[in-house]
């Protein structure tokens, strides 16, 4: 274990031009008796190798679809993948076969969910649901498993590690729980994971554990990293870039200490003004009107427009594109609208 | 246990200095916990273990914790929802705790809740008129019609519309919902609203709607909050004084300034330094405190200190005796032995 004091040097990681995985129009529906969902909708990104994105949004936002549509982890029916690549090492894991998506999932790609307690059996040992994959991805025997899965354990902070790998989930804390989801991703040496929420359910210094865990696994293991998250606090300290989701559709994508410095999207801006901070004292918290748009309909303009402060005519019958808006191309705003110099973008 | 708990006496620390509302000494709350076929009792769950504090009038009081705290459960107690182990609940002088269903039925206009999950706690069969006329109807306020033009001015005052009221409550989204949770709350007029997490399931976006509706509602209305949240930067955002437990106890209790800026038992502090803040600037530059372990059960709680097993600065001291619960500056109450 490390100390308890422990500080957090100001880094700056380098962001490398190489993506691992590079999604473009990637459009996600779901057919259900109410009509159709349009959840995500023409959604691009990528994801640099070692890099870590985080993905913010509300419920409905369409941030958890996204990434489990990549792998396919949506339930189809009643979910349908309508459009989009997402190009991984020269494959398209939307149009791979099944047996090579297998090999993907769990291999290269690790996930980490939001509730540790329903995605882990209850009624196998976490020992070995570790040696599991470690088997399945790598080949390993019986034996060469076992010592891997304790080497994780120990790896993710577990103390004790060959003890708890007897252990059944319930016998574990919620936060040790989270630690063994971690180890479990880990287990094939991904080149991504995907954390969906992975801290939501736990206590602030359970949470702040975790947080302090995955920093200190980000120097070690040079994993990319897509972080799921609806609390801009906590993504504003681990993250390398940020994406802003609302209404299913990407509206502002940046580095992190641009996004939070000269948030440019109305919805980023009001979002940012309507979380109190801890540090600072009370004052006025600025709401965003309205409520969440209905997913239901086929969105005809800019899903922010009815609770947006600067939302005007062309807002409600165009659908803006997400766009470049500083020099270096890192910054972008999906939105009519120039906050900064107070009239429509051209 | 009792001798090391002292009720706080009122003091000028100019967060609020109105009387007090609510005297709340030594609260106790132990549920059993049963076992074997005959149902024994083999222990209890210290849910609340000898909690004193007071509420001033117009004032919000912020109580914090992490989950299993015994947070939720003072709030209950305090309302007679749950019946009280041991100690006094007074509200403006009037001792609650013993009070039978129906005496405490002619309080109730007074004391009300605002509950966490607007989802379960409006009845889905039940019209927005219905749900907000049922505490009328029960405490016979006016005849039907003034019932419904009340019922149009509530649900005016707290933003919805008037055409909403023969709605049921699966068409509102989950803000507008808790909207009429607190419509319901405030129908009677009350002076004092417990406010169980009423934010924590609701889009971020969506908080601080409510909790602005809260606070115009506190101005209006002349309201007393106790406000019960896990969200501290939302508790320093609206509470006056702020309480924080540990493990069914209270180990700090102080001016919310103070309290956030000068933070006395190491709970607190680890507390406060693991909030993340939405700005990476200062993210990078923080230190963090990260305690070891996790919380323990409260059916077994630690001797002496509870806090004493994740404690960075525990002594041999602290697993042997608790700590007194004493006023170290004027409203600032903290149980620690080493502040």
């Amino acid at each position: 274990m490390r100390g308890f004091w422990v500080t957090v040097a100001l880094e700056e990681s380098p962001l490398s031009a190489e993506a691992v995985l590079d999604v473009s129009g990637l459009t996600t529906r779901f057919s259900t008796p109410d009509g159709v969902v349009h959840a995500v909708n023409d959604v691009s990104f990528e994801l640099r190798a070692g890099e870590f994105l985080g993905v913010v949004g509300e419920s409905g936002s369409g941030k958890s679809v996204t990434m489990m549509s990549l792998l396919k982890l949506i339930p189809m029916p009643p979910g349908h993948i309508d459009a989009g690549v997402a190009d991984f090492g020269g494959d398209d894991l939307l149009s791979i076969d099944a047996a090579a998506l297998r090999t993907i999932r769990g291999g290269q790609i690790g996930f980490i969910f939001q509730d540790p307690m329903t995605s882990l059996n209850p009624v196998l040992t976490i020992g070995k649901q570790l040696c599991e994959p470690v088997m399945l991805h790598t080949g390993a025997d019986r034996k060469a498993a076992k010592a891997r899965a304790i080497e994780l354990l120990d790896l993710v902070g577990i103390p004790d590690a060959a003890q708890r790998f007897k252990n059944y989930p319930h016998e574990l804390s919620g936060g040790m729980r989270q630690r063994v989801m971690i180890a479990m991703a880990l287990a094939c040496e991904p080149k991504v994971i995907i954390a969906d929420e992975p801290t939501t359910a736990l206590d602030v210094t359970i949470q702040a554990q975790i947080i302090d865990l995955v920093k200190d696994l980000r120097e070690k293991l040079n994993t990319a990293v897509i972080w799921i998250t609806h609390d801009l606090g906590v993504v504003a300290g681990l993250a390398d870039r940020v994406i802003v989701m609302y209404g299913g559709r990407i509206v502002e994508q940046s580095p992190v200490a641009e996004l939070y410095a000269r948030p440019e999207h109305p919805y980023t801006q009001g979002l940012l003004n309507s979380v109190p901070r801890i540090d600072q004292k009370g004052g006025e918290l600025t709401s965003i009107p309205g409520q969440p748009p209905s997913l239901l309909a086929e969105p005809t303009g800019c899903s922010f427009a009815p609770r947006c402060p600067h939302a005007f005519d062309r807002c409600l019958t165009e659908i803006p594109q997400l766009a470049a808006i500083d020099a270096a191309g890192e910054h972008l705003s999906a939105c009519f609208w120039d906050t900064v110099e107070g009239r429509e973008r051209t | 246990m009792t001798e090391t708990m002292n009720a706080p006496t009122p003091a000028p620390d100019g967060a609020s200095t109105g009387a007090p509302i609510l005297e709340v000494t030594d609260l106790k709350k132990h549920f059993p916990i049963m076992k074997g076929l005959v149902r024994r009792k083999v222990g209890d769950v210290r849910a609340v273990d000898g909690i004193s504090f007071q509420i001033r009038k117009g004032e919000t009081l912020g109580l914090v914790g992490e989950s299993g705290c015994g947070k939720s459960t003072t709030g209950r107690v305090i309302l007679q929802l749950d019946r009280a182990t041991e100690g006094s609940v007074k509200y403006e002088g009037e001792e609650l705790v013993g009070k039978s269903t129906s005496q405490m039925r002619g309080l109730r206009p007074n004391m009300q809740m605002v509950f966490q999950d607007p989802h379960a706690s409006l009845n889905p069969r039940m019209t927005v008129a219905s749900i907000i006329e049922e505490p009328l109807i029960e405490h016979r306020f006016g005849d039907r019609a003034e019932r419904l033009a009340w019922i149009e001015e509530l649900l005016g005052l707290v933003g919805l519309s008037p055409t909403h009221a023969n709605r049921y409550p699966h068409e509102f989204s989950g803000g507008q919902r808790q909207r009429i949770g607190i419509a319901r709350a405030i129908a009677l007029n009350p002076d004092f609203v417990v406010c169980d997490e009423p934010i924590a399931a609701l889009d971020v976006s969506i908080q601080a709607q409510v909790v602005n509706l809260l606070e115009r509602l506190q101005d209006e209305l002349s309201l007393t909050y106790l406000f019960i949240s896990h969200d501290l930067s939302m508790v320093r955002h609206l509470a006056d004084r702020v309480a924080v437990m540990y493990l069914g106890r209270m180990v700090e209790l102080a001016p919310v300034d103070a309290l956030y800026e000068s933070p006395q038992h190491p709970y607190t502090q680890a507390l406060h330094s693991a909030v993340p803040v939405p700005n990476p600037i200062v993210e990078f530059g923080r230190e963090r405190i990260i305690l070891k372990g996790d919380i323990p059960s409260p059916a077994n709680p630690p001797s002496g200190c509870s806090f004493h097993t994740r404690c960075p600065i525990a002594t041999a001291e602290c697993a042997e005796r608790v700590p007194e619960w004493r006023e170290t500056n004027p409203g600032h109450w903290v149980a620690c032995h080493l502040v």
